[in-house]
C-alpha cells in the first residue's frame, strides 16, 4: 500500500514526463498533444486519490526533501487541509487535460503548442508543491514557479499588445503578493527566533511559535493581502478580467478554479494553523472584503459583455463567498465557537471545490464556444443551443450551479454559508449579531445577481437566433472537449445532490484545524440529509428535491401526452409588420441595462447616443450609434495615481542616466567618498 | 401504519394545493372585480380557463430550443415540490425536513431562471424584455426576503418552515415588534415576487409594463396551462407560506382525521382573508414605474432589517 505523500509526489514528478514528450517527439503535434494531455490526466488522478486518501486518513505525512539550499532543505506536508486542496486541484487539472486533448489541437497551426504544453505541465505541477510545501522556501519556489509558468500561459499569444500588457499586469499583481507573502514568512520565522537567523523557515516551526499579537497582526495582515493579490479580492482584482480572457481557454479554466484557490489555501494555512489564536477583528476584515468582492465581482461581471472577461469578474465574485465563510469562521473561532466555526469553514472550502467545477466547466465551455465561433464578444452570437447541442447543455450546468439553484453545488455551498450567517446571534458582540445580517442580504444580492448575470450569459450565446455579422460555419465540439466538460457536469450534480457524503469526509479538515466536527448526518438514510449543526435547526436533502421535481415533471409529461399532442411549428409572430430581424433581439447590453440605471453610480459608465442625419433631412435620422463604455472605478483610484508616479519617479530618476561614461564614474567617486565618510 | 398515514397526508396536501391554487387565484379575482364595480366571471375561471388550454393544440415558434418546451414542466413542478413541504394542512409532512424555507425560495429561483431563459429562447424583443426585468425585480427582492427569513428563523430558532410554524404555534399570541416588521416586508415581497400591482401587473399585455407576461408571451395550448397553473400554485404558496411563518395558529398537529379537517377548514378562511388584504394593496395603488421598484423594494428591505434590529433590541 503506498503512502498518498508518496503518490502525490510521484504525480508531481509524473508531470515532467509530457515536457519530456516536447523533447522526444515535438515534430509530431497531433501525437503530442494526445500523449502529452493523456499523461497530465493520468498524473493529476493520482493527486486525486492521494488527495482523498489524505483527507480521509486522519493522519498527517512529512517528508525532508534532499533538495533546496545547503541546510535549508525542502519539507513537505500532507494533511488534511493540503489533502483537500490537492483533490480540488488534481480533479480539475483532469478534467481539463481531458478536455485540452481536443481543445489544444484544435488552436490550429502556427500557435505555440510546445510551449504550451511545458509550461501546461508544470503550472499543474506546481500547484501541487504549493499545497504540499511545508516550510517558507519550498512554499515560496512553489508560488513563483507557478506564478512564472502561468505568466508563459498568459502570454501565450504574445503578438498581441493588448496581450502582452494583461500578462504584464499579472506579472506585477503577481509579485506585490509574492513579496509580500515573503515578509510575512521572514515576520513569522523571525519572531520565532527573535529576528537571529532563518532556522525556524519550517511551517512546524511557526506552528509550535506563540507569536505576539503585534506581529501576529503584522504577518496575518502581510499575508492576507499577499493572497488576496493572487485570489484577486477587491480591490487587487485589476488582473483579472485582463489576464483570465487572453489566455487559452483550458488555462483559463485552470487559472480561475485552481490557482486563485491556492490563495484560500495559504490563507487558511497561515490563519487556521499557524496563527491559531486571533481577535475577532481580523474575520471581519476577511468578512468585509469578501463581501465588497462577492457583490462588486458580479455586479461588474453583470456589465461585461466580453464573455471570458464576464466569467474572469465572477471568479472575483465566487472568491468572494469563499472569504464569506472563512471570515465568518475566523470570527466564531475567536469567540471560541469551534462547531459554528467548522460550519463556516466548510462552507467556505466546499464552495473552493464547487466554485473549481463549475467555474473550471464554464471556461471549458467558453473556449469550446469560442473555439466554434472565433467570437469573445457575447452581442456577436445567439442560437447556438441548436448548433452545439452537448456544448450548451454542459454550459446550462454551469450557468444553474454559479447562480446558486438547487439542485446543483452551488446553492450547497451558498445554504451552508447563509446557515453559517444565522448562528451569528449567538457571537457576543452587539455589533456584530447586528451587521452580519446585514451580509446574508448581501450575499443573497450576490446569488440573484448572479442568477441575472448568466440568464444574460446562457440567453444570449445559446439562445435566441445569430446576432453575429460573420458568417462563420459552427460545429459541435471534440469529443474529448464534450467528456471533459460532461466530467464537470457530473461533479457539479454529484456534489450539488449529495453533499452530506462530500461534508462527511470533508469533516476531517475541520477537526484537524478546530478541534470540531459538524453534525452533518442523522438517521438510517444519513447520506440523503444535510443537517449540518441540528436537525432541528435546518435540513436540505438533495436527492429528494431532484427526484420529486423530476417525478413530478415526468408524472405531469406522461399524463398530458396520453393522447399524441399536436405541435405546430411555426414562424415567430411579428405583428403583422416587417419581418423580425435578429437585431431586435434583446443583447448583452440591454439586458443589462435595468441593472446600469439601477447600480450606476459604482461604475464609470459612459454612455452616447448619436443619431446620424439622412441627406435630405436632419429631422429624419437615418441611422443611430450607440457608444457605451462601462469601467471599473478601482483602476482610476487607485491603480492610476500609483501607476502616474511611479512613472514620474522613473523619469526623475532616469535623469541620471546620461549614458556618458565620465558621468558614471563621478558617481561611484561619489558614491565611495560618501561611503568613507559615513562609515 | 404510521408511515401510511403519513403518505396519506402527504399526498393530501399536494391535492389540496394543486387542486386548490386556481380557486384561490379565482378569489382573489372576483375581489379585484369587486372592488372596481365590476361584474365577476365566477372563482371557477381559472378551471375553465385552464381546461381550456389543455385542449387546445400547442403553436411553438420555428426556433424554439428544448428550453421553450422544458420549463412549463418545470415550472409546475416545481411549484408542486414546494406545496408538498410547506405545512398548510399539517405539521406532520415527512417531505418538509428535505426543504427548508432558504431551499424553498431557492426552488422558485430555478423556476423562474428557467422561465427567463424561456423567454430568451425565442429572440423576440418581449422575451428578452421581460427576461432582464424579472431578473431585476427578483435581484432587489432577494435580499429582502432573505431579511424577513432571517427574522423568522431568528425568533424560531430555525430555518426549518415546520419547525417555525410549531414554534409559533405553540407560543402564547402575543404581539411580537419583530415579528410584525418582517410580516410587513414579507407582504411586500410576495407582492413582488408574485407579480401583482405595483410591481407587476397580471392582466396587462401593454408592451411597455408587462414582466411576467412579457416572458410567456409566445406560450400556448398545454404549456400555457402548465404555466399558468404553476403561476398560480406559487401564488397560492407564497401566501401559504407567509400563512406558516407568520399566522400558524390552527394547522393540524395530528394526523386525526378531525383535526386535519378543521386545518383545511381554517386554512380557506386564512386564504380568504389574506386574499382580500392582497386586493385591498392592488385595488389602492396604481402600478409603479419600473424604476421606482427600487424604491418599493427598499422599504421591504427596511422593513426586514428593522425586523433583526428590533429582534435583537427587544427580544
Amino acid at each position: 500500500m503506498i503512502a498518498p505523500i508518496e503518490l502525490s509526489i510521484i504525480s508531481v514528478v509524473a508531470f515532467v514526463i509530457p515536457v519530456l514528450f516536447v523533447v522526444v517527439i515535438g515534430n509530431d503535434p497531433r501525437r503530442l498533444i494526445r500523449m502529452s494531455f493523456s499523461v497530465s490526466a493520468l498524473a493529476s488522478l493520482f493527486s486525486v486519490v492521494a488527495g482523498a486518501m489524505a483527507v480521509a486518513g486522519h493522519n498527517v505525512e512529512q517528508l525532508v526533501l534532499p533538495l533546496g539550499l545547503p541546510t535549508l532543505p525542502f519539507h513537505l506536508r500532507l494533511d488534511q487541509l493540503s489533502g483537500f486542496f490537492i483533490f480540488v486541484v488534481g480533479l480539475l487539472s483532469f478534467f481539463v487535460s481531458v478536455y485540452s486533448v481536443g481543445y489544444v489541437s484544435g488552436l490550429g497551426a502556427g500557435k505555440p503548442v510546445k510551449r504550451l504544453i511545458v509550461f501546461y505541465n508544470i503550472f499543474i505541477a506546481a500547484m501541487f508543491m504549493v499545497c504540499l510545501a511545508d516550510d517558507a522556501l519550498c512554499f515560496l519556489v512553489a508560488w513563483e514557479v507557478m506564478a512564472a509558468a502561468s505568466y508563459f500561459l498568459v502570454m501565450f499569444e504574445d503578438g498581441r499588445s493588448e496581450n502582452r500588457r494583461a500578462a504584464y499586469l499579472y506579472m506585477v499583481m503577481a509579485h506585490v503578493g509574492a513579496v509580500l507573502i515573503l515578509l510575512s514568512f521572514g515576520v513569522m520565522a523571525g519572531v520565532t527566533t527573535g529576528f537571529e537567523d532563518f532556522s525556524c523557515y519550517t511551517f512546524d516551526a511557526m506552528r509550535a511559535a506563540k507569536f505576539p499579537l503585534k506581529w501576529a497582526t503584522v504577518a496575518f495582515l502581510l499575508s492576507f493581502f499577499g493572497f488576496a493579490a493572487k485570489a484577486g479580492v477587491i480591490p487587487f482584482h485589476v488582473w483579472l478580467p485582463e489576464a483570465h480572457p487572453v489566455a487559452p481557454s483550458n488555462v483559463s479554466a485552470l487559472m480561475s478554479g485552481v490557482m486563485l484557490k491556492t490563495a484560500i489555501y495559504g490563507i487558511v494555512r497561515i490563519t487556521f494553523d499557524i496563527i491559531k489564536v486571533f481577535p475577532w477583528w481580523w474575520g471581519t476584515m476577511v468578512l468585509v472584503l469578501g463581501l465588497v468582492s462577492a457583490v462588486m465581482g458580479v455586479l461588474y461581471a453583470l456589465m461585461q459583455h466580453d464573455l471570458k472577461k464576464l466569467l474572469a469578474y465572477h471568479s472575483v465574485e465566487n472568491i468572494g463567498i469563499i472569504l464569506i465563510g472563512i471570515g465568518l469562521s475566523m470570527i466564531f473561532t475567536s469567540f471560541h465557537l469551534p462547531v459554528m466555526a467548522a460550519l463556516a469553514l466548510i462552507a467556505g472550502l466546499y464552495h473552493t471545490m464547487n466554485h473549481a467545477m463549475f467555474k473550471g466547466l464554464l471556461f471549458m465551455g467558453a473556449g469550446a464556444v469560442l473555439h466554434a465561433t472565433h467570437e469573445r464578444n457575447m452581442d456577436e452570437m445567439g442560437g447556438l443551443i441548436h448548433l452545439m447541442p452537448w456544448t450548451s447543455a454542459f454550459f446550462l450546468v454551469g450557468c444553474i450551479s454559479i447562480s446558486a439553484l438547487p439542485p446543483f453545488n452551488g446553492f450547497v455551498s451558498e445554504w451552508l454559508t447563509f446557515q453559517a450567517f444565522l448562528l451569528s446571534p449567538s457571537l457576543p458582540v452587539p455589533l456584530m449579531k447586528l451587521l452580519i445580517p446585514m451580509g446574508a442580504a448581501l450575499l443573497a444580492l450576490t446569488g440573484a445577481l448572479a442568477a441575472a448575470c448568466f440568464v444574460k450569459v446562457f440567453g444570449v450565446i445559446f439562445l435566441g437566433n445569430w446576432r453575429g455579422h460573420s458568417q462563420h460555419v459552427v460545429t459541435e465540439a471534440g469529443w474529448s472537449m464534450r467528456a471533459g466538460m460532461s466530467l464537470a457536469s457530473l461533479a457539479c450534480l454529484c456534489l450539488g445532490v449529495l453533499p452530506a457524503i462530500v461534508i462527511n469526509w470533508m469533516d476531517a479538515i475541520s477537526e484537524s484545524l478546530l478541534k470540531a466536527r459538524l453534525v452533518t448526518t442523522s438517521g438510517v438514510y444519513g447520506w440523503m440529509w444535510l443537517t449540518p449543526v441540528d436537525p432541528e435547526r435546518a435540513s436540505y436533502s438533495g436527492p429528494l428535491v431532484l427526484i420529486g421535481i423530476v417525478a413530478v415533471c415526468a408524472v405531469t409529461y406522461l399524463l398530458l401526452h396520453v393522447k399524441p399532442g399536436n405541435i405546430s411549428r411555426v414562424p415567430v409572430w411579428d405583428c403583422g409588420f416587417k419581418k423580425l430581424t435578429p437585431k431586435m433581439q434583446y443583447n448583452a447590453v440591454s439586458f443589462s441595462m435595468p441593472f446600469r440605471r439601477i447600480f450606476g453610480f459604482l461604475f464609470d459608465i459612459k454612455e452616447q447616443i448619436r443619431l446620424v442625419p439622412q441627406h435630405q433631412h436632419p429631422a429624419f435620422p437615418e441611422n443611430s450609434q450607440y457608444y457605451l463604455r462601462v469601467r471599473d472605478r478601482f483602476w482610476g483610484w487607485l491603480y492610476k495615481p500609483v501607476i502616474d508616479r511611479v512613472v514620474l519617479l522613473s523619469r526623475k530618476t532616469g535623469m541620471l542616466q546620461h549614458g556618458r561614461i565620465h558621468v558614471y564614474l563621478i558617481y561611484s567617486f561619489v558614491t565611495i567618498i560618501v561611503l568613507l565618510a559615513l562609515l | 401504519m404510521k408511515a401510511l398515514t403519513l403518505i396519506f397526508i402527504e399526498i393530501l396536501q399536494a391535492i389540496v394545493v394543486i387542486a386548490l391554487a386556481p380557486a384561490f387565484a379565482g378569489w382573489v379575482d372576483v375581489l379585484k372585480c369587486w372592488t372596481q364595480g365590476r361584474t365577476s366571471a365566477g372563482v371557477m375561471q381559472p378551471y375553465r380557463n385552464i381546461a381550456k388550454l389543455f385542449v387546445k393544440d400547442v403553436v411553438i415558434a420555428d426556433n424554439a430550443s428544448w428550453i421553450f418546451r422544458f420549463t412549463p414542466y418545470l415550472v409546475f413542478g416545481s411549484a408542486v415540490v414546494v406545496g408538498s413541504v410547506v405545512p398548510i394542512i399539517s405539521m406532520n409532512l415527512f417531505l418538509a425536513p428535505s426543504a427548508d424555507i432558504i431551499v424553498v425560495i431557492a426552488i422558485f429561483a430555478t423556476a423562474r431562471f428557467f422561465m427567463a431563459l424561456a423567454g430568451m429562447d425565442i429572440g423576440t424583443a418581449f422575451g428578452g424584455m421581460g427576461a432582464s426585468r424579472e431578473m431585476m425585480v427578483a435581484s432587489l427582492t432577494e435580499p429582502a426576503i432573505l431579511m424577513a427569513i432571517f427574522t423568522v428563523s431568528l425568533a424560531g430558532r430555525s430555518t426549518s418552515l415546520l419547525h417555525i410554524a410549531r414554534a409559533f404555534a405553540s407560543g402564547a399570541l402575543v404581539l411580537r415588534p419583530s415579528i410584525v416588521f418582517a410580516g410587513i416586508a414579507f407582504v411586500l415581497v410576495v407582492i413582488a415576487e408574485t407579480g401583482r400591482i405595483p410591481v407587476d401587473n397580471p392582466s396587462t399585455h401593454l408592451e411597455l409594463t408587462m414582466i411576467h407576461e412579457a416572458m410567456i408571451l409566445e406560450y400556448s395550448g398545454r404549456h400555457l396551462a402548465l404555466i399558468e397553473w404553476g403561476a398560480m400554485i406559487r401564488f397560492f404558496l407564497f401566501v401559504t407560506l407567509g400563512i406558516a411563518c407568520f399566522l400558524p395558529w390552527g394547522i393540524a398537529v395530528t394526523d386525526n382525521a378531525g383535526d386535519i379537517a378543521t386545518s383545511v377548514f381554517l386554512m380557506v378562511i386564512k386564504l380568504g382573508i389574506a386574499g382580500a388584504v392582497l386586493v385591498l394593496i392592488e385595488t389602492g395603488l396604481a402600478k409603479m414605474r419600473l424604476f421606482r421598484l427600487t424604491e418599493f423594494l427598499g422599504a421591504a428591505f427596511l422593513m426586514a432589517t428593522l425586523g433583526v434590529i428590533a429582534f435583537f433590541i427587544l427580544e
